[in-house]
């Protein structure tokens, strides 16, 4: 995050001047607040609206560079003879993929939004699948030393292996295009969260394995009360990695397996020459993945609250 | 300060029948192996503790006071010998012999109610409803006076505070011994004094028995009814045990004054400094 200083350089914009006035006074407030009680009523709408400029404080940069980067595109790419569309050229042929996501005119003619949440649901069934068996096989690994011996080999190897490759595989054991994608997504995810959930378990300090030993805690306590709570930043650095990784593998998987996904529109785009709509596709894509590691870091972040703090 | 004595969840159950003493440890030896060599920890142990003693273990570091501790506790086995609960072999943890460790060990994603209430919970589950088990809860933390902050986290409390929901959680399954691995070890010497305090009220209060690790002989003359010096490792063993007949309650200030405190702790930095000099061990 910004620092309380930051907005204060951004005076010269006038959101920037009302963020850096409203960060002062809240400090003053604070210390009022500290000698004369009750605080005053308008220190939650100061504190909002200097929230509200700080995210304008951190959102002005990059919006500036991205603007320079259409304006250097445009200019690249704007001639009769060039490869690739440009932002205006765009604009004009995919308006109404970047205006409406959500349209329906017919079975294969629909939004980006639709296209986009039938691929999140393949991801939804596929991850949550990683994210169930990945942590009950990582705490397996993790807690036992022969196990981490057997097993840490094979999926060090197994991880490496990429996406698209278990396709092939997968369509010849399911002979059928949907649970193959699904578990494409599975076998993506399943690694990193195996691994992640197995070194926290490991990492799990002797102090709480003899609190749980005087306690007489059994075995599905030991592992609901210390285990799970204990690993678990670990593990949502597992399941962050796996998300990730799904998104990257569910484009690629539904290319070759057609469908609705935001994936196929892409390759249906290619064929049919409108690289326009690839391209409003492609933000689409990554807007939607940074979502995805996002929420997965904020959740991690309420569910692991104080577990790091010993 | 403290909240009147509530009635106990349950009586102790110790046998009209058993003779001898609470705890024994007898002819223990313990040795460790590491990389085929074998170290020897200690060497011929013994002691009986009576039902409601606080026994203070002092010696230098590395003499294998906590190994002695370990084994009470059942954290680690035996080599030979055997350590007796009411005439029964102890061999694994259990909560009749409820730990304090020296870095608290509390569960950092648990507020300091649910590091008692899981313990109470777990020794209580099935004898007591749940109100029963909430009050007795909230009675260990009135205990240690750190009732009002229930709510806190581990991380949002100091050193002090943590030792003692430490040793709440540790009282509250209902001990028949209570061990601690030098529970003021980690603390400054104002904070210290206060927990000692309240460890002296609560085995007024309770009559229950203690061990305790120290390396402080203030400390264990101040707590204790008995103390056990331990020679130098490896294979350490009981040096002397000095009986402290100071009267009960204790006050640290009057105490500096007292011949027989005086001479008790003259005994115990006698013992440790002069015929048993700490040797940094060759590793």
């Amino acid at each position: 995050m910004l620092s309380t200083a930051k907005p204060l350089r951004l005076v010269q914009t006038d959101a920037g001047v009302v963020s850096a006035t409203v960060a002062a006074s809240t400090v003053a407030e604070h210390k009022r607040a500290v000698t004369a009680l009750p605080p005053r009523p308008q220190k939650m709408p100061a504190r909002f609206a200097s929230a509200v400029g700080r995210l304008i404080g951190s959102a002005v940069p990059s919006l500036i560079v991205v603007a320079v980067l259409l304006l250097l595109w445009e200019m690249s790419f704007s001639g009769p003879k060039s490869s690739l569309p440009s932002p205006s050229k765009i604009w004009f042929e995919a308006k109404d993929l970047i205006l409406y996501p959500f349209f329906v005119n017919g079975t294969q003619d629909i939004g980006l939004g639709w296209r986009v949440l039938t691929s999140l649901q393949r991801v939804a069934v596929g991850f949550t699948l990683a994210a169930a068996v990945g942590v009950l096989l990582g705490c397996f690994v993790g807690q036992s030393e022969w196990a981490t011996r057997a097993l840490d080999p094979i999926f060090q190897v197994l991880r490496t292996v990429p996406p698209l490759a278990w396709l092939p595989i997968s369509l010849a054991a399911f002979r059928d295009s949907a649970p193959s994608a699904i578990f494409v997504i599975f076998i993506t995810a399943i690694w990193p969260i195996i691994i992640n959930t197995s070194v926290g378990i490991r990492n799990i300090p002797q102090d709480y394995r003899n609190v749980a030993a005087v306690l007489n805690l059994n075995s599905f306590e030991y592992f609901r009360r210390i285990m799970v709570p204990a690993a678990a930043p670990y593990i949502f650095t597992g399941l962050r990695i796996g998300i990730g990784l799904s998104w990257l593998a569910i484009v690629a998987a539904e290319m070759l397996t057609g469908g609705v996904g935001i994936g196929f529109f892409i390759w249906d785009a290619w064929n049919s020459s409108k690289l326009s709509d690839i391209v409003v596709a492609l933000i689409y894509i990554g807007l939607v993945g940074f979502a995805l590691d996002r929420a997965i870091a904020a959740f991690g972040q309420v569910a692991t609250r104080g577990t790091a703090a010993a | 300060m403290i909240a009147p004595v509530k009635p106990k969840l349950h009586t102790e159950q110790t046998s009209p029948h058993r003779r001898g003493p609470l705890l024994k440890i007898d002819h223990v030896d313990k040795s460790f192996e590491r990389a085929g060599v074998i170290t020897e920890v200690l060497k011929d142990v013994n002691l009986s503790i009576e039902s409601g003693e606080y026994v203070s273990i002092i010696g230098h570091s590395g003499c294998g006071k906590s190994t002695l501790l370990n084994l009470v506790a059942g954290l680690t086995q035996v080599s030979s010998g055997a350590v007796l609960l009411e005439d029964r072999e102890v061999n694994s943890p259990g909560p009749e012999r409820a730990v304090v460790f020296q870095n608290h060990s509390l569960l950092p994603w648990l507020s300091v109610y649910d590091n008692v209430r899981l313990a109470v919970d777990k020794v209580f589950g099935s004898s007591k409803p749940k109100d029963e088990r909430h009050d007795w809860t909230m009675h260990n933390l009135e205990l240690v006076q750190m009732g009002h902050a229930k709510d806190k986290r581990p991380g949002e409390i100091s050193g002090g505070m943590k030792q003692r929901v430490g040793i709440a959680r540790a009282l509250a399954m209902e001990p028949k011994v209570l061990l601690m691995d030098e529970p003021f070890g980690a603390l400054d010497a104002l904070t210290r004094a206060h927990l000692q305090e309240t460890v002296m009220q609560i085995h007024t209060r309770l009559g229950n028995t203690a061990i305790m690790i120290t390396h402080d002989v203030d400390e264990a003359v101040l707590l204790s009814d008995r103390i056990v010096m331990m020679t130098n490792g490896p294979s350490a063993r009981i040096g002397e045990i000095l009986h402290v007949d100071l009267p009960r309650p204790r006050n640290r200030v009057e105490l500096a004054k007292v011949p027989a405190y005086l001479s008790a702790r003259e005994a115990v930095l006698k013992f440790l400094y002069e015929r048993h000099r700490f040797v940094e061990a060759v590793a």
